[in-house]
């Protein structure tokens, strides 16, 4: 299985050179789409420049990352930039961490077939080890020869490693490693706050490896739910105070969270937050940015609540809410989330309108640089052209979520209940929500 | 060696006219000196009769320029050796405006320099000004260093002076305010160069207009009494001028060369610019009666210095005046024909003064090149970025000389200091000194100030890219498409002067005199204002604030909907609903007490 990886890994760094070569370079991290006032490699630059002029970075309102990541990385000086280096240990650490986790589901279905918990039609639904072998090889080729990374490697957006670090947690979650798996996830809090949600379906997946039931009456919950939590808060202290040596003052705290949790910079970019918030009456403002922010941080309870038995899909879901509900998403957040599709191939015969979601997500991407070049450069369309793309992306996206979601549960059910399910009277039953 | 007379012979003259200027005197005045006081007037070193405490003086000063404009300057200076910041209350005003003063001694202001512009300058047809300003309304304020809240007091300074000039400097707030660090200094006394007690402020779009000139006649002592009547004629004439400008400077000065006390001035200019080609029907003749459409026939009581100075030789001038002067201005040596209207004989029989100027060539001659000049734009296509050019000329054939270069630049044109690039003949002209604050969205404006050296006869490009940022619906002007102001730069400079690159000045003075040639006058302050720019920002669909809202939150809602429905139902198997009459006959049923069906 190496050697696929690998070939897979040249021909993606191969892609992204060249393109850093080619006058696409040039236009890329001009894309609205591509980077966001949060990930622009542009603002970097702008960041470490004023560094140079004496001037603190989070003195103006350019520069939002927080510093100790960024400022290294623009020193490497090497041929291959650090975004390509980003989007290669992604999906390495996705393939790994896919890879482990189809061992696990595996495991724990042969488990329950030597039990005999599944009905006798079910046998159609059991995953076989052959269609799994290619799950981890297709993750990573998913991420990396997406056209959406590959717009955000070459954009040199930071967004790329937002991703990675998002896909180490991921890697040493599954891995079991309760220490690495708060330090990534507190690096991924650290970096943009939205992650934080990720903190339970981690605990859940780390308690359910080491068979400690969600029960609120053992010790043994408590004891490693602290620890975790412990581990977690821990590590993102030491950060925030290394931030804070590092420059010595606390702005970066209202220029980086506080910017991205009040949205005042209303550049459009393809999620809902910009278009609404320049047309909102001032008084209902302060409202609605807490209502929106609220609505990403929300579904975490209900959702862990629902897929206890099986954290993965769950970040999975968190993932995908994230990168819909966040205040700047860029493509390049969409790509960690759709990276995760073929792990869900066997979900395919539960999927209602696939096929129309895949068609309206194209469309979109497509339409994106039209409408805006028609409203910013020729003026013949205005600003409603590009909201109305943004918000067709938006439903398509929330449409192919719940889709997934909707089938995911379908399975568990038919799991339990049968694959043909009959009604009272003997005639074939259509299964509903009620 | 016959130029080595006593009185100095004035330069480049006929032969023929000499005879003509042999009945002229010259006078040793000063004309733009402040703390030089004219011969006529009463000098602080002879104690005066009566120790009047202030003093009013008035000038007009006519250039006909080199475009066949004609450039009126006047000027009106009010000066009182009181203290409004320490001790007692002062009540008593004489001459100095009350409602200025109370603001000074309120505020305590050190210094208040405001000037309101129509019109732009053009320096490359036009020369220098001889207060440049920006178009549109400029304030700036030295605080004294005792105010403790700068940034208080400046918010109700703009307020008070709003009121008092009936122009929106109320608009004036943190977000086109900037504290420069280096290019205004004070101009009276005080050595102060904490920059945190100044305050710069410029409104681009603001209109000057008639209404601003009442208030502006209210400051000065004979009110609309002659001859600033002149003026008001000339404020009707507004619209058919080309350029157009009122200021104030308000600061404390030495009273003698010793500095031993100090004087409050006050100074007023109202500075036009008259269209002769299209006022004059194209004949080259201009008198202030045409212009102002009456005549002067006294100086203001008040004035213990009134005059009128015309500028050049290039026309012939009558009545004619016997009085000269010689000035250095912005550093060219200038002639000036003087008119006292203090002495009644200026009048002459008829009582009143009439001047009329004809041109004796049709051309006007070679105009000095502003050795000093800078122009601005914005590059680029498209609502998402831009770049800013400014372009500074140093016109000086052999010197080169530093320039301070002070740009503003609002918080939602995005400037990146990374891609600033400053050339000069081709190549990099790294600053010497760069001062940058960026911006904060809301909160203050860019602030650049750079020290650059421009090397001789070259063309300096500053260029600068920004991000041009889309805003909330509430934040655009009402009339968005036409886009967004951005004020002046502003270039100062001490610039080499024009008398000393003249090699032939030595030959007018004595030759003992000259072997460094005139250091004084070896170079001058000067500030240079460049075009405000107009950007277009991406605009929202102004009509669409409830659609949003509806179509987002429907968005919002399908996502939350969907997730919910999936949360909170469960899979059930489908039992086919009974038909209508089964319902119906179910609800008897229910009615009658019978079991269903």
């Amino acid at each position: 299985m190496a050697a696929p990886l690998t070939l897979l890994l040249i021909v993606a760094v191969t892609i992204r050179a060249v393109l850093f070569r080619s006058s696409l370079a040039e236009l890329i991290p001009e894309r609205v789409e591509v980077v966001s006032p949060l990930n622009a490699w542009k603002r970097v630059v702008e960041g470490l420049a004023l560094l140079d002029l004496g001037v603190s970075p989070y003195a103006g309102d350019v520069f939002h990352e927080v510093s100790p990541l960024s400022i290294p990385l623009n020193e490497s000086n090497t041929s291959i930039h650090p975004s390509i280096m980003a989007d290669a240990l992604t999906a390495v650490a996705l393939y790994l961490a896919v890879k482990d986790y189809n061992k696990t589901v595996f495991r724990k279905q042969k488990y329950a077939l030597e039990a005999e918990r599944y009905p006798l039609d079910c046998l159609e639904l059991i995953r076989t080890p052959k269609e799994m072998y290619y799950i981890p090889l297709k993750v990573a080729m998913f991420y990396l020869l997406n056209p959406f990374t590959i717009l955000s490697c070459v954009a040199k957006s930071t967004c790329g490693l937002n991703n990675a670090v998002i896909a180490l947690f991921i890697l040493c979650t599954v891995k079991g490693s309760s220490l690495m798996s708060a330090i990534f996830l507190a690096l991924a809090t650290y970096q943009s706050i939205y992650p934080l949600t990720l903190f339970a379906p981690a605990l859940l997946y780390l308690l359910q490896r080491l068979y400690i039931p969600v029960n609120w009456q053992r010790s043994s919950f408590w004891l490693f739910t602290t620890q975790y939590t412990f581990m977690y808060l821990g590590s993102l202290c030491v950060m925030v105070c290394l931030s804070f040596f590092l420059l010595s003052s606390w702005d970066f705290l209202s220029s980086v969270y506080g910017f991205i949790l009040s949205v005042p910079d209303l550049t459009p970019n393809i999620g809902l937050f910009w278009y609404f918030f320049a047309e909102m009456f001032e008084h209902f403002r302060l409202f609605f940015i807490c209502v929106f922010q609220i609505n990403v941080f929300f579904y975490t309870i209900p959702l862990s609540i629902k897929l206890k038995e099986h954290p993965i899909f769950l970040i999975f879901m968190q993932i995908a809410i994230i990168s819909i509900f966040k205040s700047y998403p860029t493509v390049g957040d969409i790509a960690l989330y759709m990276a995760f599709l073929p792990a869900w191939n066997h979900l395919y015969r539960f999927l209602r309108n696939i096929f129309l979601v895949s068609v309206v997500l194209l469309a979109c991407s497509a339409l994106f640089p039209v409408l805006w070049h028609l409203w910013i450069y020729a003026g013949s369309a205005n600003s409603n052209f590009y909201y109305a793309i943004t918000l067709l992306f938006n439903v398509a996206q929330i449409l192919l979520v719940s889709d997934y979601f909707y089938a995911y549960l379908r399975r568990e059910h038919h799991l339990t209940h049968g694959l043909y399910l009959k009604r009272k009277d003997g005639s074939e039953a259509t299964l509903v929500l009620k | 060696m016959q130029n080595l007379d006593s009185r100095p012979a004035p330069y480049a003259k006929d032969q023929t006219q000499e005879a003509a200027e042999e009945e002229r005197q010259w006078e040793a005045t000063e004309v733009k000196e402040a703390d030089h006081v004219p011969d006529t007037m009463q000098t602080p070193d002879v104690p005066p009769p009566t120790p009047a405490k202030d003093q009013f003086q008035e000038e007009l000063v006519i250039r006909p320029l080199h475009s066949g404009d004609i450039y009126a300057s006047f000027q009106f200076r009010t000066m009182w050796d009181t203290d409004f910041l320490r001790g007692s209350k002062v009540s008593h005003y004489r001459l100095f405006p009350k409602s200025l003063g109370q603001v000074i001694s309120k505020f305590s202001v050190r210094e208040l320099h405001i000037s309101f512009t129509q019109g732009y300058w053009r320096t490359m047809q036009w020369g220098q000004p001889f207060l440049p300003s920006p178009p549109g309304a400029e304030l700036w304020v030295w605080f004294q260093d005792t105010v403790t809240d700068v940034d208080g007091a400046w918010k109700e300074l703009t307020n008070v002076l709003s009121g008092i000039f009936c122009a929106s400097l109320n608009f004036i707030d943190s977000t086109n305010t900037v504290q420069p660090s280096a290019s205004f200094k004070p101009l009276g006394l005080g050595n102060v160069t904490d920059q945190r007690f100044l305050r710069y402020a410029v409104l681009p779009r603001e209109i000057v207009c008639t209404e601003n000139l009442t208030p502006w006649k209210k400051l000065l002592p004979c009110g609309s009494k002659v001859p600033v009547c002149l003026m008001f004629d000339a404020l009707m004439k507004v619209a058919s001028s080309q350029s157009f400008r009122l200021s104030y400077n308000t600061s404390e000065i030495c009273h003698n060369s010793y500095c031993k006390s100090t004087v409050w001035e006050l100074r007023q200019t109202l500075n036009v610019v008259f269209d002769l080609h299209t006022s004059g029907q194209g004949k080259r003749e201009w008198s202030l009666f045409k212009m102002f459409s009456r005549t002067l026939t006294e100086a203001c009581p008040l004035a213990s210095s009134s005059k009128v100075y015309v500028d050049g030789e290039l026309f012939e001038l009558s009545p004619t005046t016997p009085l000269l002067s010689q000035a250095v201005v912005l550093g060219d040596r200038r002639t000036y024909s003087v008119y006292d209207l203090t002495n009644q004989a200026t009048f002459g029989q008829t009582r009143s003064l009439n001047m009329l100027l004809r041109w004796r060539a049709a051309e006007s001659g070679d105009m000095l090149r502003p050795l000093l000049h800078g122009e601005r734009y914005v590059a680029g296509y498209g609502l998402q970025t831009g770049e800013i050019h400014t372009l500074m000329y140093n016109n000086h054939p052999y010197r080169a000389f530093p320039v301070l270069l002070l740009d503003t630049v609002p918080w939602y044109l995005r400037l990146y200091i990374h891609t600033l690039t400053v050339t000069s003949k081709g190549r990099d002209n790294k600053p010497s000194y760069i001062h940058y604050q960026p911006s904060k969205d809301r909160l203050r404006p860019h602030l650049l100030e750079m020290l650059v050296q421009l090397p001789p006869n070259s063309v300096t490009e500053v260029t600068m890219q920004f991000e041009r940022a889309l805003l909330k619906w509430t934040e655009y002007t009402p009339d968005p498409n036409h886009g967004f102001y951005v004020g002046s730069s502003v270039i100062s400079a001490l610039v080499p002067s024009v008398v000393a690159m003249d090699t032939n000045s030595t030959r007018e003075c004595p030759l003992f005199s000259s072997f460094f040639p005139c250091k004084e006058e070896s170079s001058y302050f000067m500030r240079v204002y460049t075009e405000p720019l107009l950007v277009n920002l991406p605009t929202p669909d102004f009509s669409m604030p409830y659609n949003v809202i509806c179509l987002t939150c429907t968005v919002v809602a399908v996502g939350y909907g969907s997730l919910y429905n999936l949360l909170t139902r469960t899979f059930q198997v489908e039992e086919p609903s009974p038909g209508l009459a089964k319902r119906l006959a179910n609800i008897i049923r229910r009615l009658r007490g019978v079991p269903l069906l």
